[in-house]
């Protein structure tokens, strides 16, 4: 029972990652139905950033956050600027193709500066956050993705909902003509998006990195793990990427604890062809209705 | 021996097959055939053994290459799997000749049809699913087939991978980069004939048609379920072919080299070298495959001087970041990739003086 437990902390605070991580994807998609493959490759530049902040340059903690976090949203306004802009009337292959090659590229160059090693963050989190509870141990940095997760998934719900910009990113994602045409300034909103998607990223990827350590490889891998969560909640819904984080979370932590630790990583792909084949816009997506 | 028709003053097409032909003059057929006596008689004698052993392997990424390209140059369907389809053809060809014990040529024809099967396995999704869906789902695929070729052992040995018998062909003994040469070469020919006259039949049509606008396509009497199935089915019966061949060439196939970053390079392949257009897979293969050996060499030379052995051994994720930059280049400022750079080349000299 303890063992149950124990796995549906864990996999509910894995969940919230990827809930987080899913969310910055959701934007962009939204915003500008781009497909971001080099998603993982923004985790782990967020991760990073926090380790050469705090453990080189030795920046107080709470200091080295934010200027990740400032440093993050300004990386996604360049990475709009420099590769997305030139794009924009291009078929759409092209832009997820350019996504991949961004990949390629943010991977090796981390990889080049960096190198394929496991490093740690500074002990930060402040013990007392851990909780026990009868058995269970609940470490500080479940806790603390707990807390993070939700913190985040509530501010971003007020943005989008009552926020001015956050109206005109629903609006350019619902539809871009007409909100060209209300005068809604939609380079504003791409930039803005992908800015907001690298600082959720960075976030996300910080709190991988407490867990599990910071690793090029790993980090990007997770990256790729937010398709199967964003395709089961929807590709076009933020409530729905929350949902599906927290269910593949969950699955993959009791696959990992109750079968095999191997299969753990391929099961959100297996759920997420099984999603495709039975219901392809997810569980809160819109279904686009073709008749011919 | 009919008039040669080298310089045309237009295109003055009087009936359909004009229109249809491969080459518009008889100066293309000529260079063909040129081109044939280099690559078959020149080529062969005067390389080392190790510009065959890459000219080799740009023919069989070229194979792919076509393939992948007829899947989504010419019918729209993004599909990141293609990695994990060349390694189902390596593996089919490997434990067909280990463990039933096919000769050379069968075992590779059979891996080409299990990979046609196993692709059109993954095309199911598409009936239901559209571009960013099924991009989607193939990159699940490349995952799932991934994990089987480590976790199946019984069936592919796990890790430790499949050692394959000898090549033979006819009774003569395939070994070496030059007979291989000849096989990989001749089986290139054939494939890029049939691809080039799959295009040009109803077949093609049907996939141009479809990228173009499937809800037109359906609309106009195209089942388009079937023709992509059928895309797909092309397709991987490309990649598994070359597989085959890459596993007899290779002599032992482990799981590792079929991973997301071969399907990645498989895409790069086609966007460099130019979306639906045949010699454009063939020049973007050309470009990958020595942009490949050219970092290799840069390490591998920078390792040999001692004060840069440590920048070096940094320097080998640098093939990542170069690859990303390659692509990424040609996506913003070359978006039909080197096709059209040989198609402005040629027409410039076509037109010349008027080549502005």
């Amino acid at each position: 029972m303890e063992f149950f437990l124990q796995l549906l902390i864990q996999g509910l605070s894995v969940g919230f990652l990827y809930a987080i991580a899913a969310l910055g994807f959701v934007m962009i998609f939204k915003s500008s139905s781009v497909l971001n493959f080099a998603h993982g490759d923004l985790l782990a530049m967020g991760a990073f950033f926090f380790l050469v902040l705090s453990l080189w340059l030795k920046l107080p903690i709470p200091i080295a956050f934010l200027f990740t976090l400032a440093g993050s949203f300004a990386m996604g306004f360049v990475i709009e600027r420099l590769f997305l802009r030139p794009l924009i009337g291009e078929a759409l292959i092209m832009v997820i193709m350019l996504t991949v090659g961004l990949a390629a590229m943010f991977k090796g160059l981390m990889l080049f500066i960096f190198g394929g090693n496991v490093f740690n963050y500074p002990e930060f989190l402040p013990k007392g956050l851990a909780i026990q509870w009868g058995a269970i141990n609940i470490s500080p940095v479940y806790v603390a993705s707990f807390i993070i997760g939700i913190i985040f998934l509530s501010i971003f719900g007020f943005f989008f909902k009552y926020s001015s910009q956050g109206i005109y990113m629903r609006s350019v994602a619902d539809n871009q003509p007409a909100a060209l045409s209300l005068g809604v300034h939609v380079r504003r909103v791409f930039a803005l998006s992908w800015a907001i998607a690298a600082l959720v990223c960075a976030i996300s990827g910080v709190i991988l990195g407490i867990m599990t350590g910071i690793n090029v490889h790993d980090i990007s891998a997770m990256g790729l793990k937010v398709f199967p969560v964003v395709i089961l909640g929807g590709l076009e819904s933020i409530g729905g990427a929350i949902i599906g984080g927290l269910i593949i979370g969950l699955l993959e932590t009791f696959t990992g604890g109750y079968i095999s630790t191997a299969l753990k990583e391929v099961v959100p792909y297996i759920v997420l062809v099984f999603i495709l084949l039975v219901k392809p816009y997810g569980l809160f997506g819109l279904v686009e209705i073709e008749r011919v | 021996m009919r008039k040669l028709k080298l310089h045309p003053c237009g295109k003055f097409n009087e009936r359909y097959e004009e229109e249809l032909t491969i080459f518009s003059t008889d100066f293309g057929r000529l260079w063909m055939w040129v081109g044939l006596f280099l690559l078959f008689v020149v080529i062969p004698f005067i390389c080392k053994p190790y510009f065959l052993y890459i000219i080799n392997h740009i023919g069989m990424a070229a194979i792919a290459a076509i393939g992948l390209n007829i899947l989504i140059g010419y019918t729209g369907q993004i599909s990141l799997g293609h990695g994990a389809f060349f390694g189902v053809g390596a593996y089919a060809a490997a434990i067909l000749a280990t463990a039933v014990g096919f000769p050379f040529w069968l075992s590779i024809l059979c891996a080409g049809f299990i990979t046609a099967l196993v692709g059109m396995l993954f095309g199911i999704p598409s009936v239901r699913l559209k571009h960013l869906y099924l991009t989607i789902a193939t990159l699940a695929g490349q995952f799932i087939l991934q994990y089987l070729f480590v976790q199946w052992d019984t069936l592919t040995k796990g890790p430790e991978g499949i050692l394959l018998p000898r090549a033979t062909l006819f009774g003569v003994d395939v070994k070496g980069d030059r007979s291989f040469f000849y096989v990989i070469f001749v089986c290139f020919v054939v494939m890029t004939w049939i691809a080039v006259n799959l295009i040009r039949t109803r077949y093609g049509r049907a996939f141009i048609a479809i990228r173009d606008n499937d809800r037109a396509a359906e609309g106009m009497g195209i089942p388009i379920f079937r023709y992509k199935l059928l895309s797909f089915a092309i397709s991987s019966f490309y990649a598994g072919f070359a597989g085959g061949l890459s596993a007899y060439y290779i002599g032992s196939i482990t799981p590792e080299p079929y991973t997301l970053m071969l399907s990645i390079e498989f895409i790069a392949m086609i966007i460099i070298g130019g979306l639906g257009s045949i010699p454009g897979s063939v020049f973007g293969a050309i470009f990958i495959t020595l942009l490949n050996e050219v970092l290799t060499h840069a390490t591998g030379f920078l390792m040999n001087i001692n004060a840069l052995t440590k920048v070096a051994i940094t320097i080998a994720p640098l093939r990542e970041f170069v690859f990303g930059l390659a692509i990424v280049l040609f996506i913003i400022f070359e978006p039909r990739g080197l096709a059209e750079v040989w198609r402005i080349v040629k027409s410039s000299f076509k037109l010349w003086p008027f080549s502005y």
